[in-house]
């Protein structure tokens, strides 16, 4: 039986030749350690390294490939902006629909003080930006929203929250782009975002244990690292340096997958992000026209349009669990999907799914309109045999 | 006479040296990275050398774009 992967959404698969090539490029040919000594290995290093920041400040319109630090994934990029940046004291805004990435840290901070405010957002995910505004209190420190449910796809209205905060220029706007990155267009400017933290193993192509976050001019002088420790730099002193990226890169950083990184990003810089939204946009409406056809047995969560969300579907199949639909998708039709909670019960209570869950298909930009079709098909078969069941 | 001799940038980490190393050649001025020479700095980190007749133009390459210490003939 052929495979059938439908979990993109939780990491992309596969990824672009030329990550897997670039990734044994610098491990057969290079090795060293980037910005750890002047030798020639070690600038080779470095310069993957800088090549990858760069690739990265193109895509999300960053002046200084410098401002991004390279993290382990969007979870600690996350957790250095939440947890080195709200004091007790601060008030905190954010929405109904995060991953628990946000959630976790911003309730561990709620203990210690820190005022947190949770905007509620329709059935379908969506957030009303004037529910910000009216959130907005004298100490609010920072917003932090996800720019697209992992859930459900839907996309939340960055730009517009980011415009109402103009006004508030102390208000911290940070933006979790683990679903967006690479799959819809980034402007740091445009989205006036002070934080972004990304993901490197979705859309962006990268491998597994890459990520990063931007962070605007001055803010390093806010935000605390999480970490501390070796850089290569200013090794005379034994105070952690203040500057970017250093800051908040301490050890030896995960060069071989930085290089994968950095393939995945130019991957996607080739194909431009419009085509990858295209693309997913295509797939995604094929399926959603799919599901309509079976509007009886199948409830479908989220907007419902593909214009609306990432290529993203939350759906329950009436009388059947989501643990057991995605093992009959598996045994049956090798389909690889996610059912459950996916780590965002905060998003599973907005769209009225706690604790059931529901069934997740998450489709990627290699998909192709047969991979729908054929995931049109398992649907249709499991509605049926359950038909005959009960009869 | 300071026409055959040579400068070197000093900033503050290899990311830097790399961006630096990018605007300068960039503006088609010959440079290159070298570790730092020890009667300059105690840290073990690299710089970037040039001919220090491009002094003035790679100073001004710099200025408000990529932060560096200084630059000190070699
Ligand atoms: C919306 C959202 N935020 C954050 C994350 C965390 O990403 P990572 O597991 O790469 O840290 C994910 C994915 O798992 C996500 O979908």
């Amino acid at each position: 039986m052929e495979i059938l992967y439908l979990d993109n959404a939780a990491t992309s698969f596969p990824k672009p030749d030329t990550v897997m090539a670039a990734m044994i490029a610098y491990q057969q040919n290079i090795g060293a350690n980037p910005g750890r000594s002047g030798h020639g290995r070690s600038v080779e290093a470095g310069r993957i390294v800088f090549e990858t920041r760069e690739a990265l400040a193109r895509l999300f319109h960053i002046e200084d490939p410098l401002r991004i630090a390279l993290t382990k994934n969007a979870t600690e990029s996350l957790n250095i902006v939440l947890q080195g940046g709200l004091k007790p004291g601060d008030s905190v805004i954010t929405s109904g629909m995060e991953h628990n990435s946000v959630m976790r840290p911003l309730r561990f901070l709620e203990g210690r003080g820190v005022e947190l405010s949770v905007v509620p957002c329709s059935p379908r995910g969506e957030l009303e930006p004037d529910d910000v505004r009216k959130a907005l209190r004298k100490n609010t420190r920072m917003v932090v929203l996800t720019h697209a449910s992992n859930v459900t796809g839907t996309i939340l209205p960055v730009e517009a929250v980011g415009a109402l905060l103009r006004d508030r220029p102390e208000v911290l706007f940070c933006v979790d782009a683990a679903q967006t990155a690479g799959a819809l267009p980034i402007d740091v400017e445009k989205m006036r975002i002070d934080l972004l933290a990304f993901t490197g193993h979705k859309s962006l192509f990268g491998p597994q244990g890459t990520g990063g976050l931007y962070i605007r001019e001055g803010l390093e002088n806010k935000i605390s690292p999480l970490m501390m420790g070796g850089t290569g730099s200013r090794s005379e002193f034994e105070q952690q340096p203040v500057f970017m990226p250093d800051r908040y890169e301490s050890g030896t950083p995960n060069t071989i997958g930085i290089a994968g990184l950095g393939a995945g990003v130019s991957f996607v810089l080739e194909q431009t992000v419009g085509t990858v939204r295209d693309q997913e946009e295509r797939l995604i409406s094929r399926f959603l026209s799919g599901l309509r056809d079976l509007r009886d047995d199948v409830i479908v969560y989220g907007p419902q349009d593909a214009s609306r969300q990432t290529a993203v579907v939350s759906f329950n199949i009436r009388d059947v669990s989501a643990s057991d639909a995605a093992s009959y998708f598996e045994d049956n039709r090798g389909i690889l999907c996610r059912p459950g909670l996916h780590c965002a019960p905060s998003a599973h209570r907005t769209i009225g799914t706690f604790p059931r869950g529901t069934i997740r298909f998450s489709f990627g930009f290699f998909n192709t309109q047969r991979d729908v079709d054929d995931a049109c098909a398992a649907l249709r078969e499991l509605v049926k045999r359950k038909g005959n069941h009960r009869s | 006479m300071t026409t055959h001799n040579d400068c070197v940038v000093l900033v503050e980490s290899v990311s830097h040296a790399l961006g630096a190393e990018k605007i300068i050649k960039g503006a088609g001025i010959n440079c290159k990275l070298i570790h730092v020479p020890r009667h300059l700095s105690s840290d073990c980190g690299i710089c970037l050398r040039f001919r220090a007749d491009d002094r003035e133009r790679v100073e001004a390459l710099l200025q408000g774009k990529l932060h560096f210490f200084d630059i000190k003939l070699l």
